[in-house]
């Protein structure tokens, strides 16, 4: 038997700790442990609401638009104006959010993932050494390829960033998504320039990102059948009308093993058992567990959220295999398409290589959607809907993150933030065992895995499929 | 000063959006700092960057450890994030608390950059009531002890262009000192003056032209742009290779790159004369 602890786990967002035990050849045992708090949750207490957009965004410097979004959603629920925001408001707020979505996706497979299949030579080769030559599949001159796309890629996130900024005001940490809409109006100018980026980016995406992903699925086909879950669970996003989870590009629900369930946020439970925080947790909307860094029988900052009872994988496997259930026409023509090439099939999703290929899915099919809300915008209309903040409310906001749902909940009291938690997407994915002594879904895809020298390179190719951000998972 | 220097990119109490916005760097970018001289004849090596580096787990650690050694008095030490004081399991790297680790490669470090807002001045994790004892480099030296250079680099994320400036200045003309740096650490022609003289919407100020709602025209300064209280050069160059930044998209100025930021302008959409300054 042999116990490794990966600390730090490198190459994804924040502090991540992972301990696996080998036993016969396999990892037996797996505890994923986030090792940062900062307490923005107690932040927020005390102060006025609007503040709460803005400080957020600032929980992640990767995806603080998932942030900005949610804490948007749940105030325009507590003022009274989800159903007001001006169709500019809630095009704007999708065009805005998808660019950081495409520079998500992008900077996740290269820059954080690729090292893990590519050995990289010439003078990054020592810095990006991964030890991925113990499992060298692609020939030099391939990987020099993919190198060389690894750089280029570089610029293309740049460029998705610029059109988060073009109409966002800068990025990261966005500035022009608020509670009734957004503050920017674009004019002509900025259209174009929204419009040109956005067709390099669709090239980049087509002509190398997508068959980049394809043959790395292909050449690591058994990676299809490693780091499964099989329970997903997706809050839906891209709303494309006023209000709730209906009508949302991305769809809401579950599936367990193939099964679509319909979801009901007020099932959700956040657990503390194992983590550093007293008390026994409840409903993010109620529940508020203060820290508690000596509790004896924890191991991890991150909390372990529930639905029903059970632990749901989410993220990309979990929209794609929604959205061939519940998705538009278009996003399973796509995935049918993708999945064909790779050579595998909807099952495979929650897979190492089904959360790869259902990034490349959505990527490209929210490229094409960008172009549709892009010329459904009038410049000449408004963005905001006018917003005054009352005495008492409150609200939930549930969106999906680029790494999975994401849930704002807050309640205002005497005109200032009484109640504020945040349940993210690696707070799912990452979380530590429950009451039950259940894992979370990154504990149970490590574990069954078979591993030998090589465990640091397999169990980090599993970890990092799922694009933890620690900064998310713990505020 | 330095033919190779290397870089310590060390992440505390933080989010990676310091980092993320390095990346957007436009002229030099990225590329260039990774890979080529940035001045004639001088390069900087990175080392160890947790988000982007190969090694994981144990061999990432050992390239942390060998560091202090092998490259004594070579290393630029660049941190990102606030360092938590008030409790060890706040925050950690293989098994030390961030304080300990931090503690060991400033030692040996040629001079500290921290860059953006939370490793200058503590930031967002230190904003009220600090529920980790998070603080900023220098204040965190003054209580332990150490006599490192520190140059501030604030911003929530601070733009590229601030850190390369101030690269640039290290490489060129070594440690900034006297009236190169500011009263906050800063060096003086980096943040060169507030937001509020060099605002493309002073003028709507000047005449009482003021925005009472989002999306409307004119000064922001009603709608609680502390733009007359920050000093950074967002109006000149703009964010994200120039195509936008925050008063232009209709956003008032929050102050991010103060050292009271987020306790001082928060509100954040109140009159910044309605407030009281001083933490």
């Amino acid at each position: 038997m042999r116990a490794i602890a990966i600390d730090p786990i490198t190459r994804i967002e924040g502090h991540l700790k992972v301990e696996i035990t080998v036993e016969n050849g396999k990892i037996v045992h797996a505890r994923s442990s986030g090792a940062l708090f900062r307490g923005v949750e107690t932040i927020l207490i005390g102060r006025h609401p609007l503040d709460a957009q803005r400080i957020t965004t600032r929980i992640c410097g990767v995806c603080p638009l998932a942030h900005s979004t949610a804490a948007s959603l749940a105030l325009d629920e507590a003022l009274g104006i989800s159903e007001a925001i001006p169709q500019n408001g809630r095009l704007l707020r999708n065009l805005i959010y998808a660019a950081n979505w495409l520079h998500n996706h992008i900077l996740h497979f290269y820059h954080l993932s690729l090292p893990d299949y590519v050995v990289f030579r010439g003078a990054l080769s020592g810095f990006l050494a991964s030890g991925a030559e113990r499992d060298e599949r692609f020939s030099s001159a391939e990987s020099e390829v993919l190198a060389r796309h690894y750089l280029e890629a570089l610029e293309i996130r740049k460029k998705a960033h610029e059109l988060v900024a073009l109409f966002g005001g800068k990025m990261p940490h966005d500035m022009a998504i608020v509670p009734g809409g957004v503050t920017f109006c674009p004019g002509p100018g900025d259209l174009a320039a929204f419009r040109f980026r956005l067709s390099e980016i669709r090239g980049f995406l087509e002509n190398v990102y997508v068959p980049d992903v394809i043959s790395v699925a292909r050449r690591y086909a058994d990676y299809f059948g490693m780091g499964k879950v099989g329970r997903l669970l997706s809050f839906g996003a891209f709303p494309e009308e006023n209000g709730g989870a209906i009508g949302r590009l991305v769809p809401a629900g579950l599936l367990r093993h193939g099964e679509p369930e319909k979801l009901d946020p007020r099932e959700i439970r956040e657990e503390v058992v194992s983590s550093w925080y007293e008390g026994s947790g409840g409903h993010p909307g109620e529940a508020n567990p203060c820290p508690s860094p000596e509790k004896r029988e924890a191991y991890s900052w991150v909390k372990a959220p529930r639905y029903k009872g059970e632990a749901y994988e989410v993220g990309p496997a979990a929209r794609v295999s929604l959205g061939l259930v519940f998705g538009p026409p278009s996003l399973q023509a796509l995935a049918r398409d993708l999945l064909g090439e790779a050579k595998a099939g909807p099952e495979d999703l929650s897979s190492v290589m089904g959360r790869h290929i259902s990034r490349a899915i959505e990527a490209l099919f929210l490229a094409k959607e960008m172009e549709k809300w892009l010329s459904q915008l009038d410049w000449t209309r408004p963005v905001a809907a006018p917003l005054a903040v009352p005495k008492e409310g409150e609200g939930q906001g549930l969106t999906e993150a680029p790494r999975g749902a994401l849930g704002h909940w807050l309640r205002i009291k005497d005109g200032r933030i009484a109640h504020y938690q945040v349940v993210s997407p690696t707070t799912w994915n990452a979380s530590p065992r429950d009451e039950k002594g259940k894992p979370g879904p990154i504990e149970e895809a490590l574990e069954g895995t078979p591993v030998g020298d090589d465990a640091l390179l397999v169990a980090g190719r599993i970890v990092r499929s799922f694009d933890p951000c620690l900064a998310c998972a713990v505020q | 000063m330095y033919g190779t220097l290397g870089v310590v990119w060390f992440q505390a109490a933080g989010c990676t959006g310091c980092s993320i916005s390095l990346l957007n760097a436009d002229y030099p970018g990225v590329k260039n700092l990774l890979l080529d001289e940035i001045v004639p004849g001088k390069t900087l090596a990175l080392r160890f960057h947790l988000t982007i580096m190969g090694p994981t787990g144990q061999p990432a650690l050992a390239v942390l450890e060998r560091i202090p050694e092998g490259e004594a008095e070579n290393y630029l030490l660049v941190v990102e994030g606030a360092i938590p004081t008030a409790h060890a399991n706040f925050g950690r790297i293989g098994e030390l608390s961030m304080a300990e680790r931090f503690s060991i490669l400033v030692e040996k470090a040629a001079a500290v950059v921290a860059l953006g807002t939370c490793a200058a001045y503590g930031g967002i994790p230190a904003a009220s009531p600090n529920p980790t004892g998070a603080m900023g480099v220098k204040a965190f030296l003054a209580q332990n002890g150490g006599n490192t250079p520190v140059i501030n680099v604030p911003g929530c994320p601070p733009h590229p262009r601030w850190f390369v400036e101030t690269v640039v200045h290290l490489l060129t003309q070594g440690l900034p000192e006297g009236k190169e740096l500011d009263d906050v650490g800063r060096i003086r022609s980096v943040y060169p003056g507030l937001i509020h003289e060099n605002c493309p919407r002073r003028a709507d100020f000047d005449v009482g032209r003021f925005a009472r709602t989002f999306g409307e025209e004119g000064c922001l300064y009603e709608l609680g742009c502390k733009g007359p209280y920050t000093e950074a050069n967002c109006p000149y160059h703009a964010w994200n290779s120039g195509v936008n930044w925050c008063i232009k998209a209709g956003h008032p100025c929050i102050g991010c790159t103060e050292p009271e930021f987020p306790d001082f302008p928060s509100p954040l959409f109140r009159k910044a004369t309605e407030l009281r300054r001083g933490k």
